[in-house]
């Protein structure tokens, strides 16, 4: 397992010399999809999760040929190295770094800390508008190594590893959602039995960055994680899981990690499967 | 499904006898503080929420019934408190040094 960082991860210093590169696309991606109009990183294009990302009707991605549509249109090509970032230290950036790897785009990085880091650097966020030429992007079939899907979620369960990364209190069922939203939820709570909870935070330091590789493998190894065995992560609707899923497998180099995007919302809605409690 | 509500003062559709919302100001010398990171640490100090203050340094989590520690994060200076809170609404002014 040998650390990709390097080629995985920006840091705001690289990322302000590479602003003008015409071969370097800077995509914001928000959970608050408002933010990027406020103030943005210079050249970037905006990106909505739930918009331009989900399926207007049934829970999933959009199709090959609508995200090809949606790059095209972008102004995204092929050949270009994708820088993404975004509030909320990267949850959703990352998020949209595992659905660009999981259409098979070559070069994606994440910008190390996101819109946090950059804002509190004291760094220039623009309110011009952008647009970009159209290209036309042709995406891969889906990588369906880094997407986990209900089943094997459920056939996982004490025999692969399965990494809860949502907070102790959702963990254990005390809260149904985090907690910046209503907690009026459907599901149950609880976790996926035999899951060990590493929550994504513990995986960045206060600013949004990612804590240090020596610092990612200890965290890991002391909660239990057998390097042995494959790994699902998952969260409430896999964006978290994804900021989880790119330290194994994009910075750790672990080999066989998906995400599970159906995560709690879907788990914790199913008849019949087993739930556990508590801490 | 998953987008941050506007940090605001509107507390229309949420359901109060179950929810346990925790808002506030943030402050420093009496004046709000826009865009500051405010941080909702659960009773063991660990890490359970994240929102942005709004334009008029207002936040909003909802938790539980229990103890909670806000810690704020700005370029200016950063500042920490312990509440306990309950069901319904709980104001919480958080000032930063």
């Amino acid at each position: 397992m040998t650390s990709k960082r390097a080629d995985v991860l920006v840091d705001a210093d690289w990322a302000q010399e590479h602003l003008e590169d015409a071969n370097v696309v800077f995509v914001e991606v928000d959970e608050d999809v408002s933010a990027y109009d406020g103030g943005h990183i210079a050249g970037a294009v905006k990106l909505d999760w739930k918009s331009e990302l989900q399926d207007a009707v049934i829970r999933d991605f959009v199709s090959k040929e609508d995200f090809e549509s949606l790059l095209s249109a972008k102004g995204i090509g092929n050949d270009d190295t994708v820088v993404l970032y975004g509030g909320n230290n990267n949850w959703f950036a990352a998020y949209a770094y595992w659905y660009f790897k999981v259409y098979g785009h070559a070069d994606v990085r994440l910008l190390d800390g996101g819109r946090k880091k950059w804002e509190l650097d004291g760094r220039e966020l623009s309110t011009d508008a952008v647009s970009r030429d159209a290209t036309t992007y042709t995406a891969q079939e889906q990588d369906t190594s880094i997407r986990a899907f209900r089943d094997e979620a459920l056939a996982s369960i004490d025999t692969l590893n399965l990494v809860d990364v949502r907070s102790p209190d959702e963990f254990s069922g005390k809260l149904l959602a985090p907690a910046h939203l209503p907690q009026e939820q459907s599901q149950r709570g609880g976790h996926i039995p035999s899951a060990i909870n590493v929550p994504w935070s513990k995986a960045a330091n206060d600013d949004g960055t990612f804590k240090s590789d020596d610092e990612l493998r200890t965290l890991y190894a002391d909660a239990g994680l057998d390097d042995g065995r494959d790994t699902i992560a998952y969260c409430r609707i896999g964006e978290r899981s994804s900021h989880t899923w790119f330290v194994l497998r994009e910075l750790l180099g672990h080999e066989n990690v998906k995400n599970y995007d159906g995560s709690w919302t879907e788990y914790g809605s199913l008849v019949g499967v087993p739930i556990a409690k508590g801490a | 499904m998953c987008g941050a509500p506007p940090q605001g003062r509107s507390l229309e559709g949420v359901d109060l006898a179950r929810e346990t919302v925790i808002q506030g100001h943030v402050l420093r010398a009496g004046n709000p503080v826009p865009s500051a990171y405010i941080r909702l640490l659960d009773d063991n100090g660990e890490f359970t929420a994240e929102v942005q203050s709004s334009a008029d340094g207002y936040f909003r989590f909802f938790a539980a019934p229990g103890t909670w520690t806000l810690r704020a994060l700005s370029p200016g200076g950063g500042g920490e408190r312990t509440l306990s809170a309950d069901r319904g609404v709980n104001e919480a002014e958080l000032q930063l040094s």
